[in-house]
């Protein structure tokens, strides 16, 4: 099935070396995220998995054939890409025959699976119509149609929902979700967005400048992110960094509190800070902290609405059992009493 | 109120523009039809009165009106057939990239900056001479007895002359289409399993359609009145006489204006009713 090894592999482009040796196994049926920030080599990785580059050295193995040398089109895989890349003269129906008219398939099979596809997507009424009279979300959908067809051994997703506005990107979202559980095939999945990762994703790959910092479950990097990089990445807001002597108070060198896990009072607390900006999201309130003497601004998230406004003094208490402790390398120290 | 003045304005402005280009076109097209219905003999009498449809007939009539026709739409379909399908191929050699891609592209471009009066010469004398043109010794240099090629064959030499000066045009405008193609859409069919030849003839050539269609629009256009490279060559002799050619022969070698200027509406008549077809095809295109 769609088990995917990376065994060192590197990319370089000239002198560049955009991927350092890496290794990476993707399980069959699992949904992999490669997250990061931009130019931190996660698309080149899927491309080199999708056979659009060349590896410079290592291997890559789908399904247990060795697929560094394979054509592209030969390695199984299907590819969604950031700008759908339908083709406009096609109609949506001829768009998403293409792959199996390639491959010589006979019509009445062609035409049972357009219509599947047409039907798990919404596509049906469109089918007659060419990519240029579709919205964005249906696009996309036609991309996805187009690569369910071919009924691949894996799915490669490049960043599909960065041109959709934030309503469509939720809905689909859940969409390509649904149609993950439906299918139960590999997918990797290419994002910059944290949140993304963190709904969609069974594995989460955090990549920085080609290097992975670390590999899990959307909670792991959340409980444990094994560094100050992906402590930083994932979660939303940020985590709170503080260094020097309050962090030396807990034997680290830089501690890390999420804004969720701190206890907000306007009479008493650990940190004092004065209130610059308040987010007021009906469901949550965001509270950017200044003047706390520990770090630039902190963040706090409170639940519902809080009655905290510009110059207010405000206190902090951090859930001691809640932070993060990192040495002067960057790395997570182990819990008191527990092994990293 | 604003928009209002600002428009009568603006036609204030353009006024002295759109009168002049009228009076350009309108003018010469008032007089071919007021001499195209007169007897006009400038050598033997001058103007000889009014003959109503007389050169219109006679113009039809002469033996030498169909081959003309014919010799015209041989050579505008010849040079469009070459340019745009040797088009095609430079324009996508051209967009690979290559050492000196700056340099090689100015070299290909170049030809459309001689004028067809020189380029036709230096075809006619350093190519085509079966004396001492390059041709001549490489046929001879295989043994074989030179072409007379502008007597022999003159109807594929004017071709090739026109299409040598045109090609570049034709390239030009493709590549840009070429490089207008989205790489991603490429990417996509290369993972649909679509080897090169089928990327070329699904992806790429759709693509150029639009591209093609203002090619062949622009150069017919341009193409319906070649003479230079004509008069410079043969002189209209060895059936290169075109419909632009015989009209020039009517009105200067027969001294006949009237004669001339009949051809003249009957040129103006092929050339819309290509340009109606023409239209169509790239409106069509245009449209998707």
């Amino acid at each position: 099935m769609g088990r995917i090894v990376l065994e060192k592999v590197v990319k370089r482009f000239g002198q560049a070396e955009v991927i350092p040796p890496l290794d990476l196994t993707i399980e069959d049926g699992e949904f992999t995220v490669f997250v990061g920030p931009s130019g931190c080599g996660k698309s080149t990785l899927l491309r080199l998995i999708a056979g659009l580059e060349d590896v410079s050295s290592g291997r890559i193995v789908i399904d247990g054939t060795d697929a560094t040398e394979l054509a592209p089109a030969k390695r199984g895989l299907a590819m969604v890409f950031q700008s759908y890349a339908l083709y406009p003269h096609m109609t949506v129906r001829r768009n998403i025959a293409f792959p199996m008219k390639m491959a010589g398939m006979d019509q009445a099979e062609q035409d049972r699976r357009i219509a599947k596809a047409a039907e798990a997507l919404n596509l049906t009424d469109y089918l007659d119509r060419k990519p240029g009279q579709l919205s964005g979300g249906q696009r996309q959908r036609v991309a996805i149609g187009r690569a369910i067809v071919r009924e691949p051994q894996a799915f490669l997703f490049d960043e599909p929902l960065s041109n959709l506005d934030a309503a469509l990107r939720v809905g689909m979202r859940l969409e390509i979700s649904e149609l993950h559980k439906r299918l139960n095939t590999t997918m990797i999945y290419v994002t910059h967005d944290q949140v993304e990762a963190m709904t969609m994703a069974d594995k989460i790959v955090v990549l920085r400048a080609g290097h992975i910092e670390q590999v899990g479950s959307p909670l792991d990097l959340y409980r444990t992110p094994r560094n100050l990089f992906v402590a930083g990445f994932i979660g939303s807001p940020r985590m709170n960094f503080i260094d020097g002597a309050e962090a030396a108070k807990h034997g680290a060198h830089t501690i890390g509190i999420r804004p969720e896990h701190m206890e907000v009072s306007s009479t008493s607390g650990l940190w004092k800070g004065r209130v610059g900006v308040a987010e007021h999201l009906g469901s949550d309130t965001f509270i950017h902290v200044h003047d706390t003497g520990l770090a630039e601004t902190m963040t706090i998230r409170v639940d519902g609405e809080v009655d905290l406004h510009h110059g207010d003094t405000v206190y902090m208490t951090p859930r001691e059992e809640m932070l993060h402790r990192f040495d002067a390398q960057g790395l997570r120290m182990a819990e008191v009493g527990v092994p990293a | 109120m604003a928009t209002q003045h600002s428009r009568s304005a603006a036609r204030l402005m353009m006024a002295p523009a759109v009168t002049l280009l009228l009076g350009w076109m309108l003018v010469p097209l008032a007089m071919t039809l007021y001499f195209s219905f007169k007897k006009y003999l400038p050598l033997r009498g001058g103007d000889l009165g009014w003959v109503g449809f007389e050169n219109y007939v006679r113009f039809v009539t002469s033996s030498a009106f169909w081959p003309s026709i014919q010799t015209t739409l041989v050579i505008v379909g010849g040079v469009l057939v070459i340019t745009t399908v040797l088009g095609v191929a430079l324009a996508l050699l051209l967009d690979q990239p290559m050492w000196g891609q700056g340099p090689v592209r100015i070299l290909v471009i170049a030809p459309f900056f001689v004028m067809p009066t020189v380029s036709a010469l230096v075809w006619k004398n350093m190519f085509m001479d079966p004396n001492y043109g390059l041709l001549a010794d490489l046929w001879r240099a295989f043994g074989a007895e030179p072409v007379q090629w502008l007597s022999q064959a003159s109807v594929p030499s004017i071709i090739m002359i026109v299409a040598w000066q045109w090609l570049p045009f034709a390239t030009l405008i493709l590549l840009t289409a070429i490089q207008s193609l989205d790489s991603e859409q490429l990417e996509a069919a290369e993972m649909d399993g679509a080897p090169s030849p089928k990327r070329f003839w699904y992806i790429i050539l759709p693509h150029l359609g639009r591209a093609i269609s203002v090619v062949i629009l622009i150069q017919t256009i341009f193409l319906l009145g070649i003479f230079a490279e004509i008069f410079v060559t043969t002189g209209g002799a060895f059936g290169t006489k075109t419909l632009t050619y015989l009209i020039y022969q009517r009105v200067l070698e027969s001294q006949n204006v009237g004669l001339g200027s009949a051809g003249g509406v009957y040129a103006i008549i092929l050339a819309n009713i290509l340009a109606i077809f023409l239209m169509r095809i790239v409106g069509k295109n245009l449209d998707n």
